[in-house]
């Protein structure tokens, strides 16, 4: 799950994190008024999307830039006018852009030095570490890359928490002196504190700047929450913004089911996470490409399989679909029920091809063979990819 | 011959009045397994099915019925819990199905095991199986048969996928082992092929990985230096698209590693034969053998 900006602001004052002040506005009267409420001539008015790349991105209308100086609140207002309700393009949005609805009112601050920051969770010794380099403000991946030597790690004791002495370490090492190396060990653990107390899989700190007069303060910031322990944070879960999210998963978070949109042609419906990796793979290996991930999971009812399918049938990209199903726990006749029910609901716009095996797999195949349904018959696994490359190819 | 578990095994079950801890517990005991105690806190004295006795805590199931190995099905806020108490119970074999439990539980958990003579497979997995002997999971008995093949998997039914393409070929399994999809898992891939190279009865393995942290990598540099049996490969995710699983920074962390191409490779260097397609584990272990 993401947040905005604003969001990720809110969750920093509530943990002591220092950041500049903001507020988000959803009218450019309420852009005016928190701008008035700030008292300074160093502004800023930043767009609110679920998309990186803001700065550089071009609205619909022309204008250029989802994050803007100023230094007047009437200014602020004129700026949020040019950006609320209009859709922003950026690298990262694709060509149909977002829509904004909130921008970030901020007072800006002046950047005297940029560092790295990150905590996540390391998987190969099953603790926190965090990350952290003198080079801030540009993609990590590209110092990791280039100039491996300037990233510093630090694990962290799954049982004692990150400790003060490696707060002190790490802003040693990122070259904080004096006054800030306080303020810098401090932030340091209020992140950490932050990190545990949302059950965060990463919160990364690009940039962490030090102004002129040596105040440090968190700029920006990127969350990942653990989706497995969201049923104890209601307040994070709150924060969801539906409208930023791919309907199509969206519409499948709605009945439990696991999707993910791709770009290809051939939809698959799969159960289990690693079947429905692997068929994506051998899709690709038979020529195609996979418009989706989709695992209905281990005990689906025929309610859940019916609306996975329409889910791959509204799809306007898709030209045929595949579904492979190694029933365990699940029967392959209910999938085979909840595929019928659906096309009977939705028909039928592309070719379909099915693999079953499994638990019920002759209970399942009778009913499609009966439904006089046309369906494409697969035995195994790599003749059933084929099949529906070819299929994709011909339409 | 096979590994942690066979006809000695003495299976309770943790959450066995709840729906799927039932289901569950019943397909085990139809497979042949020896289910002899249930756990449910508040139900103490009742009989599942009139048979299996079902006990508050486990410690009273440990006390009274000398169970060696635990099937865990209660509900991911507790599931962490549940596994401890097993492991402070004695349970030698903690097998945890549940999916879902918070990585930070998770994490607490991991570092409460070090030391303990407990071995935790899961969470978020299939279960153990050793073929004519002993189920504890959710895996469909029926595909599998005995033999002498082993198998280590993160994933429930690409698992499945690959001991049927054994069966169907005539290849048993001695254990097939499925440690599970979490991040943070009690048995590694590496554990796992460990406790198979000390099996004589197993004489080949197929190992199925997927993408993201580096469990398939460590066990390749180990199997490259002390595992000179067949070793046949899958890695699931190569097409996945990157950054939606794994965070910003995790790449950074495992030093490019993770990726699908690089844990092929990693394998291939350690004399592996990898399966291009899920369709051809089976296979590809197969002509291992008759090389």
């Amino acid at each position: 799950m993401n947040i905005h900006e604003y969001q990720a602001k809110q969750l920093f004052g509530r943990f002591n994190i220092a950041t500049p002040k903001g507020a988000p506005a959803e009218t450019p009267e309420e852009a005016e008024r928190i701008a008035a409420g700030f008292n300074t001539s160093k502004l800023v008015v930043k767009a609110q999307i679920h998309a990186g790349g803001r700065g550089k991105g071009t609205f619909d209308t022309g204008f250029k830039g989802g994050v803007k100086l100023c230094s007047t609140p009437a200014e602020a207002r004129e700026l949020a006018e040019k950006m609320l309700g209009h859709t922003l393009v950026t690298h990262q949005t694709g060509p149909a852009g977002k829509t904004v609805r909130k921008v970030l009112v901020a007072e800006s601050v002046d950047i005297a030095r940029e560092v790295y920051f990150a905590i996540l969770m390391d998987r190969s010794t099953g603790s926190p570490v965090v990350v952290a380099s003198t080079e801030g403000g540009v993609e990590i991946e590209k110092v990791a890359e280039e100039h491996p030597d300037k990233i510093i790690r630090e694990l962290v004791h799954p049982l004692l928490g990150f400790q003060p002495f490696q707060a002190l370490k790490l802003a040693r090492q990122l070259d904080f002196k004096r006054d800030q190396l306080k303020a810098a060990s401090k932030l340091f653990c209020n992140v950490f504190k932050l990190f545990v107390s949302l059950d965060c899989s990463l919160v990364e700190i690009n940039p962490l700047v030090v102004t002129p007069e040596g105040v440090v303060y968190a700029l920006d910031a990127k969350f990942n929450f653990d989706d497995n322990a969201l049923y104890r944070h209601k307040d994070i879960l709150e924060m969801r913004d539906i409208q930023e999210e791919d309907p199509r998963e969206v519409e499948a978070s709605r009945f439990g089911l696991n999707y993910i949109g791709l770009e290809g042609d051939i939809a698959c419906l799969v159960n289990g996470a690693g079947l429905a990796m692997a068929t994506m793979d051998i899709i690709k290996y038979a020529g195609g490409e996979p418009a989706n991930f989709l695992d209905v999971g281990g005990g689906a009812s025929e309610e859940q399989v019916t609306e996975a399918f329409k889910i791959l049938v509204a799809d306007k990209n898709v030209k045929a679909i595949l579904v492979n199903i190694f029933g365990g726990i699940m029967r392959c006749d209910v999938i085979a029920q909840g595929i019928i029910n659906a096309v009977k609901a939705v028909s039928l716009p592309v070719p379909l091809v099915v693999r079953l095996e499994g638990t019920n797999v002759d209970l399942g195949k009778k009913l499609l063979q009966d439904s006089r349904l046309p369906i494409q018959a697969a035995t195994d696994l790599s003749e059933a990819a084929k099949l529906v490359v070819a299929a994709a190819k011909k339409v | 011959m096979s590994i942690l578990v066979d006809s000695n095994t003495r299976l309770l079950v943790q959450g066995i009045t709840g729906s799927s801890g039932a289901f569950h517990a019943r397909g085990c005991m139809e497979y042949g397994t020896n289910v002899v105690a249930g756990v449910t806190p508040g139900k103490g004295g009742q009989l599942f099915d009139g048979k299996v006795p079902v006990f508050d805590t486990v410690y009273e199931a440990r006390q009274q019925t000398g169970c060696n190995a635990t099937m865990i099905f209660v509900p991911a806020p507790f599931a962490g819990d549940a596994i401890l108490e097993a492991v402070d119970a004695g349970v030698e074999l903690v097998v945890c199905i549940t999916e879902g439990i918070p990585v930070m539980d998770m994490m607490r958990v991991k570092t409460a095991l070090t030391g303990k003579k407990s071995r935790l497979i899961g969470p978020n997995c299939p279960g153990i199986i050793t073929p004519g002997q002993c189920k504890i999971g959710i895996m469909p008995g029926y595909i599998h048969k005995p033999g002498k093949i082993g198998v280590i998997s993160r994933s429930g039914t690409l698992t499945y996928e690959a001991v049927w393409q054994l069966t169907q070929r005539g290849f048993g399994q001695s254990t097939c082992i499925g440690i599970g999809g979490d991040p943070i898992n009690g048995t590694s891939h590496l554990d796992a092929v460990k406790l198979f190279s000390e099996d004589p009865g197993t004489k080949a393995l197929i190992i199925i990985g997927e993408i993201g942290g580096t469990a398939e990598e460590e066990a390749a540099v180990w199997i490259k230096g002390h595992y000179d049996k067949p070793v046949a490969a899958f890695i699931a995710g190569a097409t996945a698209p990157p950054g939606r699983r794994m965070g910003h920074a995790g790449a950074i962390v495992s030093g490019g590693k993770g990726t699908a191409a690089g844990k092929m490779e990693a394998l291939r260097e350690a004399g592996i034969a990898i399966a291009d397609t899920p369709a051809t584990m089976g296979e590809t272990l197969i002509k291992n053998l008759r090389h």
